[in-house]
């Protein structure tokens, strides 16, 4: 197997995109990315394009095909187009089909996208399209929310280990100021705890405000192999580690309610493929579609123990600064959660940081940096592993 | 939910029948047709739970899931039933009393229904097991 | 051949709007009402209760008090003036809820407040005549009285299942016979599809209620030659506090004797599940060779009589399943708002 660099990327800008369709955003994102590499349509191989639910939001499926199409990838060159899905987790399962393209051979230069409209429906459809990511038959009919199921992780996190909701709000709070950082976050405001858990009850403990919000967006990435690399770009950022790892559909299925048993497998696959350590890693993004998944994130990925994420995050240590930096970007709290394109954006935010192009936000020194995108409540977990050395 | 889809389970659904595998003895409610520790040799058999069991933890839903609307503020709760396996269902009643520990039994409720002139959804809840 | 009670099982909600929550909100005179009336409070279902989960909890109840296999049951007849559906039937769900189906018969039963003893007559002439074994009937109701009428005063939720079988060592309580008086009598009525009751107001009272509820029982003394005296209880259909009273009087029975069956003050009227709660109430603290009268009365307008007497077999199933005043203990008094909530009279988009 080869091993695969990242040598361009772009985002879109994130938030409620009013005036531009799914195929517009994703266009821009792909063109975008495929600029930074310096690479032109009839270079790329293969196209894999993350996307939880153009079915529920627009209407639309064969995402795939459609994105090649007014990519300008198909009517002259038809490349060959997939769309990947696995609820929020899609981003970064279509980047982790993206490498093992690359690394088989079966494709060279390959573009890895993630894409979702969500605001061409009221906030209610878009809930119901987002709670599909759960099992529908023995969670929803029983009226579980996505709040809900991760309102009940908070709860017995909170019960078990002594965490708070003022821990949970720090969360939030830290992930508004990296947000007004990142040029393309949704939210670009600074928030208080008090705001926190003074915003409206969603689903106890969970406020509005522990929640990431509904948003437009797409982001891609071009990969390459990377003894190729350097002939596109000076600043090549290598795949140390691809790992993916699956759970009961269910939460009330899992071994244990506060751990997410796949982002620990997956986890401790990418660090044996890596042969490095949580101590190796100098940044991170991880899945914080709620203030508790990014608690449970520091946890899973062994940045703390289990049950210490709510101090460890009230103590600073997860602001850039600290010890390991969660979230640079924003994360999907601030920065905002296409579900779609969540897993693509968390790569983009790590070759940018080890680039050293991070600007205000910018981890200074950074080696490696890591990715962590979760679809539903934990069923799906991906995690990469990036350098800036190969 | 589509009336095929939910006739499907009725039983489940009304009466708690999940499965047994009497290869390995674990319970499976929901049910499942296939065992996660034998699997394809395992051996599946119906089984009706008794409809007991304890809170492994819970949420007060007050952005109510499309459809639960009238409901809402609800109880959701996972439960953890005595033969082992857990399920997600709402915990019927005031929901300040909903403790995680807290011993409960199943109820014959309306799930929710399929607008006004669609089906009626009927299905098991919980309450407090000395109410 | 002896056909009697084999179980029987009730369930009334856990919610309660007393009389003055309601007579605040139409200014009306609290005091006159509960006097006028003899209702202090009534039963409200929770948000997700229906005739159909009252029923199923009332069955469910009543297959645990016997401890019978519930596939032995060859009818499910449920009476109800608030069925979910216009067609389709509640028995069927409470048949698969309780394990009975798919051998069996069932349909469901509409007599306004004596659907409930329809269906226990049904259940009776099905199994004296050995078409079935066991036979379940039920009253159950979450009634409709249309804001600021005076039936929102009483309209209660609440429903009673009997078994019926003819298995001497099975019968709790002998079903000596049973007599019906029926006329067309418009006393109370509501259309197809409409969401409120009507009712004759004062027309109600002597040529409804009263005519037919001291002719059917009469007539059933008269038919089996006994008299009020020969029974340890009576329970009348309590549409209010005070009608079964005056009718108890109409007829020479004793206050005492109505009381334990007397639950209306408590619960309001349960309509296809009131005379059934009566007799619920009656059976948890009946000893023995007790005999119980009771007549329900369902507008429209006719009335069931029945002469129950107690067997030994009471003592050994009472307990096995909560009775009438453990039901009715505890109540969570709510509202008119969340009245309003739970009875579906907000109506969301």
């Amino acid at each position: 197997m080869r091993d695969v660099a990242i040598i361009g990327v772009k985002n879109t800008k994130f938030g409620e995109l009013w005036e531009r369709s799914l195929r517009d955003i994703v266009v821009e994102a792909g063109i975008g990315a495929i600029e930074d590499a310096g690479v032109g349509g009839k270079d790329i191989d293969a196209l894999y394009v993350g996307n939880m639910s153009g079915g529920r939001f627009v209407d639309q499926e064969h995402i795939g095909a459609l994105i090649a199409d007014y990519s300008g990838l198909s009517r002259n060159l038809h490349v060959p187009a997939t769309r990947v899905e696995a609820a929020c987790a899609s981003g970064g399962l279509a980047l982790r089909q993206a490498i093992m393209t690359v690394a088989s051979g079966y494709g060279d230069i390959v573009v890895a996208a993630g894409a979702e409209k969500m605001t061409d429906v009221g906030s209610e459809e878009a809930s119901s399209a987002l709670a599909a990511a759960a099992d529908r038959e023995w969670e929803g009919m029983a009226g579980a929310t996505f709040p809900g199921l991760y309102a009940m992780i908070a709860k017995l996190h909170m019960h078990r280990y002594g965490t708070t909701s003022e821990q949970l709000a720090e969360v939030a709070v830290k992930n508004h100021r990296n947000g007004c950082l990142n040029p393309i976050a949704q939210y670009r405001n600074e928030i208080t705890v008090d705001q926190v858990l003074n915003s409206i009850l969603v689903a106890d403990p969970l406020h509005v405000f522990d929640c990431s919000p509904i948003t437009d967006g797409a982001s891609a990435l071009v990969l390459a192999p990377a003894e190729v690399a350097h002939e596109y770009t000076d600043t090549p950022i290598y795949i140390k580690a691809t790992a993916q790892a699956s759970d009961t559909i269910a939460l009330h299925d899992r071994r244990d309610i506060t751990t997410l048993d796949a982002s620990v497998m997956a986890a401790k696959r990418a660090y044996d493929m890596a042969k490095m350590g949580p101590e190796d890693i100098d940044l991170v993004e991880v899945h914080d579609c709620f203030t508790i998944a990014e608690i449970c994130a520091v946890e899973d990925l062994g940045f703390t123990e289990k049950g210490k994420g709510g101090i460890f995050t009230e103590e600073g240590e997860t602001a850039i600064g600290g010890r390991i930096p969660v979230n640079t970007s924003g994360g999907l709290k601030a920065c905002g959660h296409p579900v779609g394109a969540t897993g693509i954006k968390q790569a983009v935010e790590i070759v940018t940081q080890l680039r050293g192009e991070a600007g205000k936000r910018q981890v200074e020194g950074a080696e490696y940096g890591m990715t962590h995108n979760v679809g539903g409540s934990g069923a799906t977990a991906v995690v990469h592993i990036f350098s800036r050395e190969r | 939910m589509s009336v095929p889809r939910f006739w499907r389970n009725l039983d489940s659904r009304y009466n708690l029948e999940g499965t047994h595998c009497t290869e390995c003895g674990e319970y499976f409610y929901p049910p499942r047709k296939t065992c996660v520790n034998c699997r394809r040799l395992g051996q599946i058999e119906a089984y009706r739970f008794k409809g007991t069991g304890e809170i492994v933890t819970y949420t007060v839903i007050r952005t109510a899931a499309e459809g639960f609307e009238e409901q809402a503020p609800y109880s959701l709760a996972i439960i953890k039933l005595d033969e082992g396996p857990s399920l997600t269902a709402q915990v019927v009643g005031s929901p300040e009393n909903v403790h995680i520990g807290m011993r409960v039994s199943s109820v014959f409720r309306k799930l929710g229904t399929d607008g006004d002139r669609g089906m009626i959804y009927y299905g098991t809840k919980f309450i407090p097991a000395d109410a | 051949m002896t056909i009697g009670i084999v179980s029987y099982g009730a369930y009334v909600p856990r919610y309660r709007i007393k009389i003055e929550e309601i007579a605040r909100l139409w200014g009306d005179d609290a005091e006159a009402l509960k006097k006028g009336l003899m209702v202090y409070e009534k039963s409200v279902p929770d948000v997700d209760e229906d005739a159909a989960t009252i029923a199923v909890e009332a069955a469910r109840s009543a297959v645990a008090r016997s401890k019978i296999d519930p596939s032995r049951i060859g009818a499910v007849y449920t009476g109800s003036e608030s069925h979910p559906y216009a067609v389709k039937p509640t028995s069927t769900i409470v048949g698969q809820a309780i394990g009975a189906t798919p051998v069996m018969t069932a349909a469901d039963f509409e007599f306004a407040c004596k659907a409930g003893t329809a269906a226990i007559q049904a259940c009776m002439g099905l199994v004296s005549s050995g078409m079935i074994d066991l036979g379940l009937a039920i009253g159950a109701d979450v009634s409709q009285g249309a804001p600021s009428d005076a039936l929102e005063y009483t309209a209660a939720a609440g429903g009673v299942a009997c078994i019926i079988g003819s298995k001497e060592s099975e019968i709790a309580a002998i079903i000596e016979d049973t007599y019906s008086f029926t006329t067309d009598t418009p006393d109370f009525w509501r259309r197809e599809g409409m969401p409120y009751p009507e009712h004759g107001g004062r027309f109600t009272g002597d040529p409804g209620y009263f005519k037919h509820v001291t002719n059917g029982a009469r007539g059933l003394m008269e038919k089996i030659g006994t008299m009020p005296e020969d029974y340890d209880y009576a329970v009348f259909h309590q549409p209010n506090g005070k009608f079964p009273v005056r009718a108890a009087k109409m007829l020479g029975f004793s206050r005492a004797q109505i009381e334990p069956g007397l639950v209306v003050p408590k619960i309001g009227n349960t309509y296809s599940g009131s005379c059934l709660m009566g007799i619920a109430a009656t059976l948890d603290q009946a000893k023995p060779g007790d005999r119980i009268f009771a007549t329900a009365f369902g507008s429209g307008a006719g009335s069931d009589a029945f002469s129950i007497t107690v067997t030994d077999k009471i003592e050994e199933i009472r307990n096995r399943a909560p009775t009438v005043s453990e039901l009715i203990k505890d109540p969570i008094y709510i509202d008119y708002a969340r009245y309003a909530k739970h009875k579906g009279k907000i109506r969301l988009a």
